[in-house]
């Protein structure tokens, strides 16, 4: 079913010249190539139509949406008809009128005429046709053969498909193969056998359907129905938001029926994902009611005393004395803050202007230190900034696609369904993973090289394919000459030249045949706009920021940056990733990524914020922990984030926790980090509250309340309150003003406002003054840097190796269904589709070791021991065994280590040595955690009671 | 914290330098990485630890950790 408050023009928009037809005796100038439908609909008509919708390609099958045109014989679709200079097109006849009521008068023979109890009354295309044409019952009778028998298929749940409702008009396979790239749906049987199946003939739920949504969006009856439309009832209202999942940050219509989310439904004017959402995003949004929601402030002395419900202000009370109280006692140093890459932008800034202004010290840092921190790094040394380079509608002009360690039809899935109908489009595909993604072979998508590299290898591959592209004369001298610094050109050319940088010699490292690498390398620099797209496989390493270079480098060298088609793409994880470290996340950065060494700088925020900042970067993350450990650290204020889970060496990070005398965690729920926390601060979801996320593609969107907070505040308001309590005063009433404040302090985004968010829809930055409405490719031109600056990447193995003890590489991931540490999607339904986290291992390794698919396995590294349940696939290659971390008690991050990026310390999350052995009872660990587990939630248990009773 | 951790660190960030910026210029390469990058309390940890001999640097590690200067004094700020 259409949004509530969408308007559909039938067919796709068209780019071509202005043609001007007549419709109803009224000029209409549309782009050639437009059909005579969305004319129509352009010119404010409404030409009545089943099979059609904006978002298919048309295809004329229903006989509904009939016309004359003036000196044509017959009543050609006007969906399948474009329009044409001077052609004359009239739209209502009686004839046409005779020839609909009779197509219509067919399709209801077959349908139900109870709309009152359809989840789509009054919302439904075939009701609205036939209301049109007067038609309110068949003329045929209901005895005949029909389909209303037919079962209805609820296995999936969150949308049901009631066949006696389908008029097979097709839109729904159409959808699936046009908008989500999937190919899951058909039509089965010809003529009245026609019906639609998923898969072969299987429950949708069992099929390979990967339940985005576009199906059940594009139906025009209700065979295809989100459930909560029947449960909840008709949404009454929209509002327009963004989804609090994956980087691609999707606009989506929060339907709302008083403030109940009945559904979400993708913008169709949204410049991120164009109408288009995934499994998630579209779905999966239960959590932010779910029954574990926290909705009292609470504290405890220790973290073994039962928790205590209080009120707001006692909370930020008794953190404020704490912090101060250890400040006073170990320094002010020994306290610090982590930003959120799930909270909006300006939850953000708040966190480290409580850190920097009213703690008074760098010491903050954002979740993006163990994902994309090697991004910031080089990006910002090569090109200049830190960030991707393009907007998503970029792909659609590419060339030659070459994804490295991504996997976006599972992180990124609304991105990969577009990358992938360029490549039906004829683009071409490189893939460098360790795992044969989706990717590399899928329904009409093969890549033309997959490079199967071991796991850390990363650098030496990014050097084989520089090598040929420097020694088979592939550079874009002209590119290069006038664009990007000589001497580190020319010294990067000769260290890539090196014959030990050849795809030959370095195969035995990679692992990846050297015809292979040259072929790809020659695709790359030759098959015309060449752009990349990489993920945390790229930075997680402990060459993570040195891979960031050597892409930056080999996109540089081949001329790939700075125009459309083509650039750096870093697929970020976390919606609002991007925005984290915009706001002035990093220990070492304020807003901007400008040194707090600046002493310019420094003075600007100085005299906003009245305080003098500290001119010292402060600690990261990994050394939060350290510092913990050591005895210098000791009070930490965590905002929407779970270290405790999601950073490696879990038994590392939980001795550091437990060493602090001090933890505030503000989160949706008691998380795992929350476990070890002295006060809980309620967070609030992406529906409780204003503010705005940056995407990966730099564009910053609005994020609407559609809910009051559970909890009584937003997380911003939250920030404000525990900075007064601190002596700090942040005077803001709305989010709004809160950027306002960062538009005055960052260069970047000086032209930035909620006025102009809501004017434009959203903004890709830089926005300033040179570029009032924001900038979609950067770098055009030039770099902001001015000239580009190459790097020598010296390949360095990783100090993670095999050897006899640990003959396997582990390496990480996620799955479409689940989302980073599963707090949210594990309180979903989405849980049926992946339900534990497994370890993927190769027949060969399995048999070796007696392994089969669902039995118990033991995973040891230096760091430690958990256990998983095994799937034997080829997915991965000999050698390499693969993991996710979106469950607790998984343990994933028990095994992988705090190695760590040089220049970043971004966590070496993709490499860890491990030994893999058939085992038949959980680990020690898990054993612990199971008990930890129970006690803190029964710890929790009296509060959650004792805050009822309260209320 | 942990000297074996910085120590670590240091190593492979001249790992990187030396061949970025040749053997001659990477210490002071390294030098302003650290300085940029590490808090305080790590750079002050570290310019001790090659005052005692750098056990565990790299030639170029010690050099650059030899190079390093003493964190600036605490500004005073207004909230505490």
């Amino acid at each position: 079913m259409l949004a509530i408050n969408g308007r559909d023009a039938g067919t796709p928009a068209a780019q071509g010249e202005s043609v001007t037809l007549s419709i109803d005796g009224a000029l209409v100038t549309v782009p050639a190539g437009t059909s005579i439908m969305r004319a129509a609909a352009a010119a404010g008509g409404a030409i009545p139509k089943l099979c059609a919708t904006d978002t298919l390609k048309a295809f004329g099958s229903c006989r509904v949406c009939l016309v004359e045109v003036e000196g044509q014989r017959g009543f050609p679709a006007s969906c399948t008809t474009l329009v044409a200079p001077g052609m004359k097109v009239k739209t209502e006849s009686d004839k046409l009128r005779q020839l609909r009521k009779g197509v219509v008068e067919l399709y209801v023979s077959d349908h139900p005429l109870n709309c009152k109890g359809c989840p789509a009354d009054t919302h439904c295309e075939l009701q609205s046709v036939a209301a049109d044409l007067g038609v309110t019952t068949s003329p045929y009778g209901f005895d005949g053969a029909n389909h209303q028998a037919a079962p209805c298929d609820d296995s999936n749940p969150y949308f049901q498909f009631e066949p006696s409702l389908c008029i097979a008009c097709s839109r729904c396979v159409r959808a699936c193969d046009e908008v989500q790239g999937t190919f899951a749906l058909t039509i089965a049987g010809r003529g009245f056998e026609s019906r639609v199946v998923a898969s072969q003939d299987e429950p949708f739920l069992d099929s390979e359907c990967v339940s985005c949504g576009a199906c059940v969006e594009s139906c025009p009856t209700a065979a295809l129905s989100e459930k909560p439309l029947a449960l909840i009832g008709r949404p009454e209202k929209a509002v327009t938001t963004t989804c609090a999942y994956c980087g691609v940050g999707c606009s989506f219509e929060a339907e709302v029926k008083g403030e109940q989310v009945v559904r979400m439904v993708p913008s169709r004017d949204g410049k991120a994902n164009r109408g288009h959402a995934c499994v998630k995003g579209r779905f999966a949004y239960g959590y932010a009611t779910h029954a574990d929601r926290i909705t009292t402030p609470m504290i405890r002395k220790q973290t073994t005393d039962p928790w205590q419900p209080v009120s707001w202000d006692e909370a930020f009370s008794y953190a404020a004395s704490e912090f101060r109280r250890i400040q006073a006692r170990y320094g002010r140093e020994s306290v610090g803050g982590i930003t959120s890459s799930r909270c909006t932008n300006e939850e953000a800034f708040l966190v480290q202007k409580l850190v920097r202004a009213a703690l008074g010290t760098n010491n903050v840092d954002t979740c993006a230190r163990v994902c994309h921190s090697p991004t910031g790094y080089g990006l910002k040394h090569t090109l200049g900034e830190s960030a991707g380079t393009q907007a998503f509608d970029s792909v659609m002009k590419c060339d030659v696609i070459f994804v490295i360690g991504a996997n976006p039809t599972d992180g990124h899935p609304v991105f990969a369904s577009r990358m992938k109908r360029r490549l039906r489009e004829g683009a071409r595909l490189i893939v460098a993973d360790p795992r044969a993604i989706d990717l590399v072979h899928s329904p009409h998508i093969h890549a033309d090289f997959h490079l199967p590299l071991r796991p850390g290898t990363n650098v030496a591959l990014i050097n084989s394919i520089a090598h040929v592209v420097v020694t088979e004369g592939l550079v874009n001298e002209a590119y290069v000459a006038e664009r990007c610094e000589p001497a580190p050109f020319q010294k990067w050319r000769d260290f890539v030249s090196q014959p030990k940088n050849s795809p030959e010699a370095l195969a035995e490292v990679t692992g990846v045949p050297a015809a292979l690498v040259r072929g790809a390398a020659r695709l790359y620099a030759t098959g015309g706009n060449g752009a990349i797209y990489y993920g945390l496989g790229v930075t997680e390493h402990s060459q993570g920021s040195t891979m960031v270079l050597g892409i930056a480098n080999l996109a540089m060298a081949t001329g790939n940056i700075g125009r459309e088609g083509v650039g750096v793409n870093p697929l970020r994880g976390q919606n609002n990733v991007q925005g984290s470290c915009d706001m002035g996340s990093f220990p070492h950065e304020l807003a901007g990524y400008r040194h707090v060494s600046d002493a310019v700088t420094r003075s600007q925020f100085d005299a906003e914020w009245g305080v003098q900042l500290e001119p010292e970067p402060g600690l990261r993350i990994p050394n939060m922990f350290e510092a913990a450990l050591d005895g210098s650290f000791k009070a930490l204020y965590v905002q929407g984030e779970d270290m405790a889970q999601s950073d490696p060496n879990t038994q590392h990070v939980t001795a550091a926790l437990s060493a602090l005398e001090c933890l505030v965690v503000q989160d949706l729920f008691l998380n795992e980090t929350a476990k070890y926390a002295h006060v809980f601060f309620p967070g609030s979801s992406f529906l409780e509250k204003d503010g705005t996320f940056t995407n990966a593609e730099r564009r910053i969107s609005r994020v609407r309340k559609v809910m009051q907070p559970l909890a009584g505040l937003a997380d911003w308001e939250a920030t404000v309150g525990f900075a007064r309590a601190l002596g700090y005063e942040m005077h803001y009433s709305h989010p709004s003003e809160i950027m306002d404040e960062i538009a005055r302090l960052t260069p970047t985004f000086t032209g930035v406002s909620y006025a102009k968010l809501d004017r434009l829809g959203s903004i890709q930055w830089p926005c300033n003054d040179a570029a009032p409405e924001g900038t979609p490719t950067m770098h055009i031109g030039e770099f902001v840097r001015g000239k580009g600056r190459f790097y020598v990447t010296e390949y360095v193995p990783t100090s993670e190796r095999v050897n006899v003890r640990f003959p396997l590489i582990l390496t990480t991931g996620r799955v479409l269904t689940q989302y980073n540490v599963g707090a949210q999607t594990r309180r979903t339904a989405n849980s049926q589709w992946y339900e534990e986290d497994v370890l993927e291992i190769h027949p060969q390794d399995a048999e070796d070791r007696g392994i089969g698919t669902g039995d118990w396995v033991g995973i040891t590294s230096r760091a430690g021991e958990t256990v998983l349940r095994a799937t034997v696939t080829e997915r991965v290659q000999p050698g390499v065994v693969y993991t996710t971390f979106h469950f607790p008690d998984s343990g994933a991050n028990v095994i992988t280590t705090e190695n760590s990026d040089w220049a970043t310390n971004c966590p070496e999350y993709k490499v860890t040595a491990v030994q893999a052995v058939k085992v038949q009872r959980p680990s020690e660990w898990q054993r612990r955690f199971h008990e930890q587990n129970e006690q803190q939630l029964g710890l929790l248990r009296g509060a959650t009671t004792a805050a009822r009773s309260r209320q | 914290m942990n000297v074996g951790s910085l120590v670590t660190m240091a190593n492979q960030i001249a790992d990187f330098f030396v061949s970025e910026a040749g053997v001659d210029a990477a210490p002071q390469e390294i030098a302003s990485h650290i300085t940029k990058f590490w808090d305080p309390r790590m750079r002050t940890q570290i310019i001790a630890h090659a005052a005692a001999g750098g056990a565990g640097l790299s030639p170029t590690a010690l050099a650059a950790a030899r190079q390093l200067r003493p964190p600036l004094v605490k500004a005073a700020s207004a909230a505490v």
